[in-house]
């Protein structure tokens, strides 16, 4: 190689590294935010209650608000019809009965009641109960199914540590990650 | 005609099951004519010019639509158990209808639990928090700049097939049992892309993935997961998500059980376990004869359906069919599937479309020559794993029929002599 074509290659070199516009920028497109800003999407609770906020409500509260907002899908007392039974089935998970899956007989952590009352009910007017009513129409539906007495104040507290009867019913499915 | 011709198909298999071969020479028509001409014997009627071919046509459409003469071809659903809530439940492929190994996206199923949102892509955004260094929000022009990848991948609800958890076989056609499952060509941006962005916590295990609808759908899954082959995906097969299936976004892990994939795609949460949301506990576990229930049961595992014959399409007469079905599996390629008419007494391998992709639909295609008399059609696959789909009595042996979800035995068509199929266990 001729020592011109040396020099060429050499200040091409030069150059490409003290160029910055020549440099790949990788592609980064997000706008950083404070969780204090997505709190408002912030709303799934974890099984040991992380995320459940401030408030409570008890049994009898829960029971109005049951009344009001649940009762017309989820019929009287939680029996269910038309939509789900949220009441009863207590021993039915046991070998050859047929399930009867219902928060008290099947649902493993009373957390996933909060969170899911809270997201997607009433059906028709989701994410509008206050976090009270939220707090008071868990502690209904978890007395109806004997898990709590009647006198239960449920919050941040002492929903995680409402003893669910299907707690240990889980077992992870054995074929995944695959072989 | 009864001298046998070369290359006439020979069977591979009890009552008619033909050898493969005869999707792959170029003596098709030839060997077909020597089994089937007898059945059509009558000359055709003489051709009339049509009025279509004597006057012009109409005249460009902005969006296309199917022939006025396929109005047949339809999603169908249950009407809900509660007229109140409509939007709640599903609906599902015409399969009996279709080929190939795209599905046609205003044919797609559609799972909701609280209806399809209306969702301005100007207003939506994706934010990806929780374990990561930087929380980000995205909108949707910024996630049309990173550089794009594209798959084609089966979507299947863990409730397909759920109707043969049943102890008897109910009179239900492929549409009604096997509809919850679709194939599309799906485009977006790999999500570990926006995640490396964030910056990955080490104690980060599990990702949560939640909907802008109004019922929230959310789902936790495996960071290495999104760290394989996750996408959030904006275009299927070529347009825009449809709003059915997630519109503006929607989350796609290839080949894990389709209410993982969470449509309408509004937040990403890195965290050290699982949230254990209601679809991840309550729903989509699959209680066994013990009393123990699987969780977390992600992916497909392979399974393959006889799409024709099935019920619905009848029989013409004896003569040379051919059989028709998809094949697929969550865990890879399709490797092989077999046939049988006979109950599964005895299989010949199908033919396997090109191209056969991972954790896509494979069409498979098999030859027969019905005899007229009764017959049970089933179809066997294997992926590239050397999982085998079960029989109904492997399957029902493992894990009973409690389970409601993630049905993958060998289902079987019953034809009888008027050459009308049926769903029968077998």
């Amino acid at each position: 190689m001729c020592l011109l074509n040396r020099l060429i290659l050499s200040a091409a070199a030069l150059l490409l590294a003290a160029t910055p516009a020549l440099a790949a920028d990788e592609p980064h497109f997000g706008k950083p935010i404070s969780p204090q800003d997505l709190a408002a999407w912030d709303i799934s609770i974890g099984p040991d209650g992380a995320g459940l906020p401030p408030g409570k409500g008890t049994v009898a509260q829960g029971e109005a608000v049951y009344a009001a907002k649940c009762q017309a899908c989820h019929g009287e007392k939680g029996e269910g019809r038309p939509n789900d039974r949220l009441v009863g089935g207590a021993g039915t998970i046991a070998p050859d009965k047929a399930p009867v899956k219902t928060v008290g007989s099947y649902w493993p952590y009373p957390t996933t009641l909060f969170d899911y009352v809270r997201r997607a009910m009433p059906w028709d007017r989701p994410k509008s109960l206050s976090d009270d009513e939220v707090y008071a129409v868990a502690a209904y539906i978890l007395n109806l199914n004997g898990l709590i007495g009647p006198d239960k104040v449920l919050d941040a507290e002492s929903l995680p540590k409402v003893k669910m009867p299907n707690r240990e019913g889980f077992t992870p499915f054995p074929r995944w990650p695959p072989k | 005609m009864g001298r046998k011709r070369k290359g006439a198909p020979e069977p591979a298999a009890g009552n008619g099951i033909l050898n493969r071969r005869i999707f792959l020479e170029r003596t098709l028509i030839a060997g077909a004519a020597g089994l089937g001409a007898g059945a059509t014997g009558a000359a055709a009627e003489p051709l009339a010019v049509p009025r279509w071919s004597k006057e012009p046509g109409t005249d460009f459409t902005a969006y296309g639509q199917p022939s006025h003469f396929e109005s047949k071809v339809v999603r169908t659903w249950a009407p809900p158990a509660n007229p109140a809530t409509p939007g709640v439940g599903s609906s599902r492929t015409p399969h009996h209808l279709l080929d190939g190994m795209i599905t046609p996206s205003g044919l797609h199923y559609e799972r909701s639990h609280s209806g399809v949102p209306d969702i301005d892509p100007e207003q939506h955004r994706l934010v990806i928090h929780g374990l990561v260094r930087q929380p980000l929000v995205f909108s949707l022009e910024d996630l049309s700049r990173y550089p794009r990848v594209s798959r084609i991948a089966f979507l299947e609800c863990a409730g397909n097939s759920g109707a043969l958890y049943s102890a008897q076989a109910q009179p239900l056609n492929v549409q009604a049992i096997h509809g919850l499952l679709s194939c599309s060509d799906w485009t977006g941006v790999k999500l570990s892309t926006l995640l490396d962005e964030a910056g990955i916590d080490p104690r980060a295990k599990w990702v949560l993935a939640e909907g802008a609808d109004a019922s929230g759908m959310s789902r936790s899954f495996p960071l290495p997961k999104a760290l394989d082959d996750a996408m959030v995906c904006l275009y299927q097969n070529g347009e825009r998500v449809r709003p059915a299936n997630g519109y503006p976004l929607r989350l796609l892990l290839p080949g894990f059980e389709g209410n993982m994939n969470v449509k309408w795609l509004r937040r990403l949460k890195l965290v050290d376990a699982p949230i254990m949301t209601k679809d991840e506990t309550s729903k989509y576990t699959i209680l066994l004869k013990e009393d123990k229930a699987w969780q977390f049961v992600f992916p497909i595992e392979v399974k393959s359906i006889i799409t024709r014959p099935s019920p619905g399409l009848t029989l013409k007469g004896p003569g040379f069919y051919e059989i028709s079905g998809l094949a697929w599996s969550g865990n890879g390629r399709i490797r092989q599937v077999e046939v049988s008419a006979d109950g599964g007494q005895s299989f010949a391998p199908a033919m396997l479309q090109e191209p056969v992709l991972p954790k896509a639909l494979t069409r498979f295609r098999a030859a027969w020559q019905w005899n007229g008399g009764p017959a049970v059609l089933q179809s066997r696959a294997t992926d590239e794993t050397g999982m085998v789909q079960p029989s109904r009595a492997q399957f029902v042996a493992e894990r009973g029929l409690r389970g409601n979800y993630h049905y993958n035995a060998v289902a079987s068509w019953g034809i009888n002599q008027a050459g009308e199929a049926s769903n029968v266990f077998a």
